[in-house]
């Protein structure tokens, strides 16, 4: 257990650089604009863009550049282009927002997966999972933002059921939050229910044809306990990683559509602006707060695996 | 004359696939008595795993069919509901299937899974009483360091173990039959021979009725008491373990005696087959299903041969139109052997 | 004997072999047996109706797309940028404005021109509905060769070579794994829509509709790329390939002669998933305004910029909205049914029943 947490802490800090590397070069390498003829505005003259130029330190070598961005990030100072406001501070402000949505969403679409996966499984073939499957498949079909459009349209919009956006922190008015999150959290469930169901579903059918479901009808116990101790058991061990995996992308930035389209100021929505804007710090800091997640959710979702599966051994790569 | 402990009457069995009806068991007939091992030998795709799971209610679903009776101490196994069967299931009838490294919930612990069994159908047995007879029912199939053990998962076993395990699981009850399909496929030699014993003991022991589901003639020679030979879902040939052996009167037999590796002969240039394959379930043969690989074919042949008692002993029957001295100069390959000869052939 | 399960007409399907499981082995000569994988799998699908539909419906969209300039020049009498916001149209009698003097764009009219109304610069919703939609469908196709290509060689030699490779490419898999699919597809795309993409000689501008498709069909590689490396790893394992190489095949020879033909059917079943893929995330990027750049219309963009003016002109949102999803609910429809039709699994399911 302890050489998995170390080796995986490394492979996991490796990773995080990496990811940090690709960001900054993605915004800086690739000729597309000089971010300094940017901070300067347009009309800037070529002395002043020199001079922003070498107060940010574009004019220093592209490692050098990186190495003092991450400095700035570890030691919580690093600030933004645009609007030059302590990015950390932003992101902070910003995390209750998507973690309301990960969190709300993430109860929900697990609940509703594992439920319509089940259903489906039992009743394989006939009319309640033929219905279920065409549901599921447009709940994969379409757009997250297409959906919140519709929904804010008719629901909110139309009808005045639902407030048109924005977040309330849960600190502020729990109820209010409540009202605020139902919209988003639904919408982006219809697509993760419509995965799970299917992943479910199929886990479940293979599940219902091995050997050892045979075996444990043959003891004599009822229908009911084969497939709650035997088939959703072992089906629902992978889907725990899935989970893990698709909420720690949703938390990392992963819901910058419904955060858009919900207007919820959430990380996502932050970096989609200053992806907008090419403002390198902020995205910098959520793609690897996302990675991180995302990395260490895997970690836990590993050892999960294991403590359900005694098949499986930690090995920590 | 004594009821059976099990009297399977003209049982069918099939099943709708997406190329056809597939009639898996198409009339089979036999009998268990307590304390006796029947086998029931054929190649694979024979029906002889279906007939098997179908005693235990395992092959119903939306495309099966079944027909005729299998009556276990008067119940009928083939009518009977599933609440019904549930009971009998594991209680009356328990089941040892052929791979052990499958069959066995990869992710319960050994003793959960034995306890499972002990308590669906004694309600009133607490967890502590149920694992201490997991722990003897262990101890009694000669897994060591029983208690231990019953810790442990599937995957820290041994193929043999855990068909200890499976066989262990299947005694939980007590059943009156034991239906043990293909128990030894999948296990080395040695341990083969080990799990025969097993369940050679446990006859002994428990005066259980035992059906022996296998594609080895060779492992029934050892525990067997009758064999029924099956092919492409019927019984061709049935009788006594002597019977079958020494003077058996259909030639699927004929092929499936000289298929076997024997070590009191002299090693034969190449192990004898049967020539051909099995036919498609979907599409039989008319009349004898064997026909098509049998080089002893004639006319009579397209009338399906009735199974009966033809060679002179009331209860060695067969389904071969073949006169039996006709069957006993065919077979005969001199010194004793007996095989499918694939020469020309003379119906007098 | 060592038999390549996709090359040999005796097993019925890859991975059929190892799962059918000691006793089961079919005999080559059984009837069935004879026909091969994806025979049989085309024979399931045939009778799938409910798949054949939707995959007609994908394919109708397809040609109405692909016969845009026909429908711009023939029905419509303009293009997909033409502007006409200071035309007037005449619906049923009545001059209208086309777009109103508030800036409200005219709903649909059901005739030649504007049949589904224009957007707020007065361009005719149906054209750049047809053209949107191959721009659309085009990133789509386009991302997803590059992805099937590139995941079938990283997986294929991580999978085969293992060791070193296997390290280098399975960390670079993990590595844009890790990052949020939405997330690099905006970084790169906004990155790029500015500055294009120069590789050697090839060069892309900014808002050429391969920089989206490039994009996209780069950060799906590992979605497929993995479970690729999988199946590979674990053929690696069978006596075909021990086979091959005792017979002095080269790496490159089994790679393509043996582990390939095994590779087709998990092939097929990703093509329609990713191409469904594709074009959602084609739409998710331009509704971000980091994918198809305009003026070029996309189903993305044009839900983009009908989604601000939602509460007056919603026909702006859901034209091309329907569409959208209908194109991607086809594909998947189908794809399931394809995926249906070759697992392997469905035909040991039924043999298991008749060992």
């Amino acid at each position: 257990m302890t050489r998995f947490v170390v080796r995986r802490l490394i492979s996991m800090s490796l990773v995080l650089v990496a990811i940090s590397i690709m960001t900054f070069l993605i915004f800086q390498a690739i000729p597309n604009g000089d971010p300094a003829q940017r901070l300067a505005g347009r009309t800037s003259t070529p002395e002043t863009v020199a001079a922003v130029r070498h107060t940010w330190g574009f004019d220093k070598p592209l490692p050098e550049q990186y190495v003092t961005t991450m400095k700035k990030i570890f030691s919580g100072e690093v600030i933004s282009y645009t609007q030059q406001v302590n990015v950390l501070d932003e992101v902070k402000r910003d995390l209750p927002a998507t973690l309301s949505l990960a969190l709300g969403a993430g109860i929900i679409w697990l609940a509703l997966g594992v439920l319509f996966g089940v259903l489906s499984a039992v009743t394989a073939g006939r009319f309640t999972d033929r219905a279920l499957t065409v549901l599921a498949l447009i709940g994969v079909s379409t757009p997250v933002f297409l959906v919140g459009a519709v929904m804010l349209y008719f629901l909110a919009f139309k009808l005045g059921l639902f407030p048109n956006g924005g977040y309330v922190p849960l600190t502020q008015d729990p109820l209010d939050w409540l009202y605020h999150m139902i919209l988003p959290w639904t919408a982006l469930s219809i697509l993760f229910i419509g995965v799970y169901s299917r992943v479910l579903r199929a886990n479940l059918l293979d599940a219902m044809n091995e050997d050892y479901v045979r075996t444990a009808r043959a003891k004599g116990i009822s229908q009911r306990r084969v497939l709650v101790r035997h088939v959703l058991r072992n089906s629902l061990i992978p889907i725990v990683s899935l989970w893990s995996l698709d909420f720690a992308a949703v938390i990392g930035g992963g819901a910058i559509l419904t955060e858009s389209v919900f207007n919820l100021q959430g990380v996502g929505q932050y970096a989609a602006t200053s992806i907008q804007t090419l403002d390198v710090p902020p995205v910098l800091v959520i793609v690897m707060l996302g990675a991180f997640t995302v990395v260490v959710l895997s970690a836990i979702a590993d050892v999960i695996f294991a403590l359900l599966d005694p098949r499986i051994r930690l090995s920590g790569t | 004359m004594t009821e059976h402990l099990l009297e399977v009457a003209d049982l069918r069995v099939s099943f709708r696939t997406e190329d056809g009806v597939v009639q898996a068991v198409d009339g089979v007939s036999f009998h268990v008595d307590a304390g006796e091992v029947l086998a029931i030998v054929g190649e694979s795709g024979s029906g002889k795993s279906v007939t098997g799971m179908t005693l235990m209610g395992l092959t119903r679903g939306p495309n099966a069919r079944f027909e005729g009776s299998a009556r276990l101490r008067g119940t009928d196994l083939v009518a009977a509901s599933e609440t019904q069967l549930r009971a009998i299931r594991g209680a009356q009838i328990a089941m040892v299937f052929q791979d052990p490294m499958t069959a066995l919930n990869p992710v319960q612990r050994i003793g959960v899974q034995i306890v499972e069994q002990i308590r669906a159908h004694d309600a009133e047995i607490s967890r502590d009483a149920a694992g201490k007879r997991a722990v003897e029912l262990m101890e009694r199939v000669g897994v060591p360091r029983a208690a231990e053990r019953l810790r442990s998962y599937p995957h820290e076993f041994s193929g043999g173990m855990r068909q200890r395990v499976m066989i262990a699981m299947a005694l939980s009850c007590s059943p009156s039959l034991l239906i043990a399909d293909e128990p030894t496929t999948a296990l080395d030699v040695t341990i083969q021979a080990q799990i025969i014993e097993e369940i050679r003991r446990l006859r002994r022991e428990t005066d259980a009725g035992v059906i022996l589901i296998t594609h080895d003639l060779g492992v029934v020679a050892d525990v067997a008491d009758r064999i029924a030979v099956m092919y492409a879902g019927r019984i061709v040939e049935q009788g006594t373990l002597e019977e079958i052996f020494y003077d058996p009167q259909h030639p699927y037999t004929w092929g499936l005696l000289g298929s076997i590796t024997r070590i009191d002969r002299e090693r034969p240039e190449r192990l004898p087959t049967i020539p051909g394959s099995p036919p498609s379930l979907l599409h039989p043969p008319q009349g004898c299903h064997f026909r098509t690989r049998c080089p002893h074919e004639f006319e009579r042949c397209a009338d399906v041969p009735p199974l009966e008692a033809r060679s002179g002993e009331p209860a060695h029957c067969d389904r071969c139109w073949l006169a039996p001295q006709e069957k006993r100069r065919l077979r005969d390959l001199g010194d004793g052997e007996i095989g499918l000869a694939t020469g020309e052939t003379v119906i007098a | 004997m060592a038999i390549n399960p996709a090359t040999s007409r005796a097993g019925a399907g890859p991975g059929l072999t190892a799962r059918a499981g000691a006793g089961r082995q079919r005999d080559p000569a059984e009837p069935t047996a004879g026909v091969g994988p994806y025979r049989l799998g085309l024979r399931r699908l045939r009778r799938n109706r409910v798949a054949l539909a939707f995959g007609a419906l994908f394919l109708l969209i397809v040609v109405l797309c692909l016969c845009a300039p026909l429908y711009a020049a023939h029905v419509a009498h303009t293009g997909p940028n033409a502007n006409h916001v200071t035309d007037t149209v005449t619906v049923g009698g009545v001059r209208k404005n086309v777009v109103s003097t508030t800036g409200q764009p005219i709903g649909p009219t059901w005739q030649g021109r504007f049949l589904l109304g224009a957007d707020q610069n007065g361009r005719d919703i149906a054209v750049r509905l047809l053209y949107g939609g191959r721009n659309s469908l085009e990133v789509g196709f386009v991302a997803t060769l590059i992805t099937m290509l590139l995941a079938v060689i990283v997986g294929t030699l991580a999978g085969y070579f293992r060791g070193a490779v296997d390290g280098v490419l399975a960390r670079i898999l993990d590595l844009i794994w890790a990052y949020p699919v939405v997330l690099l597809g905006i970084a790169l795309g906004t990155s790029l829509a500015l500055g294009g993409i120069s590789l050697g000689p090839l060069h892309l501008s900014g808002n050429s509709l391969m920089v989206p498709a490039v994009i996209i069909g780069v950060v799906y590689i590992p979605y497929v790329a993995k479970p690729i490396r999988g199946q590979v790893l674990g053929m690696r394992e069978q006596e075909f390939i021990d086979a091959a190489r005792v017979s002095g095949l080269g790496p490159l020879r089994i790679m393509v002669g043996e582990i390939l033909p095994n590779l087709a059917s998990t092939i097929i079943v990703f093509l329609p998933l990713m191409i469904a893929n594709a074009i959602l995330l084609e739409a998710a990027l331009s509704y971000l305004g980091a994918g198809v750049q305009p003026p070029n219309p996309s189903w993305g963009t044009m839900i983009a910029d009908g989604i601000r003016l939602i509460p007056s002109a919603m026909h702006l949102t859901f034209v091309p909205g329907a569409m959208l999803v209908l194109a991607v609910l086809g594909i998947n429809v189908f794809g399931d049914g394809v995926r249906d039709a070759l697992d392997p699994r469905a035909k040991v399911r039924i043999e298991e029943q008749v060992g």
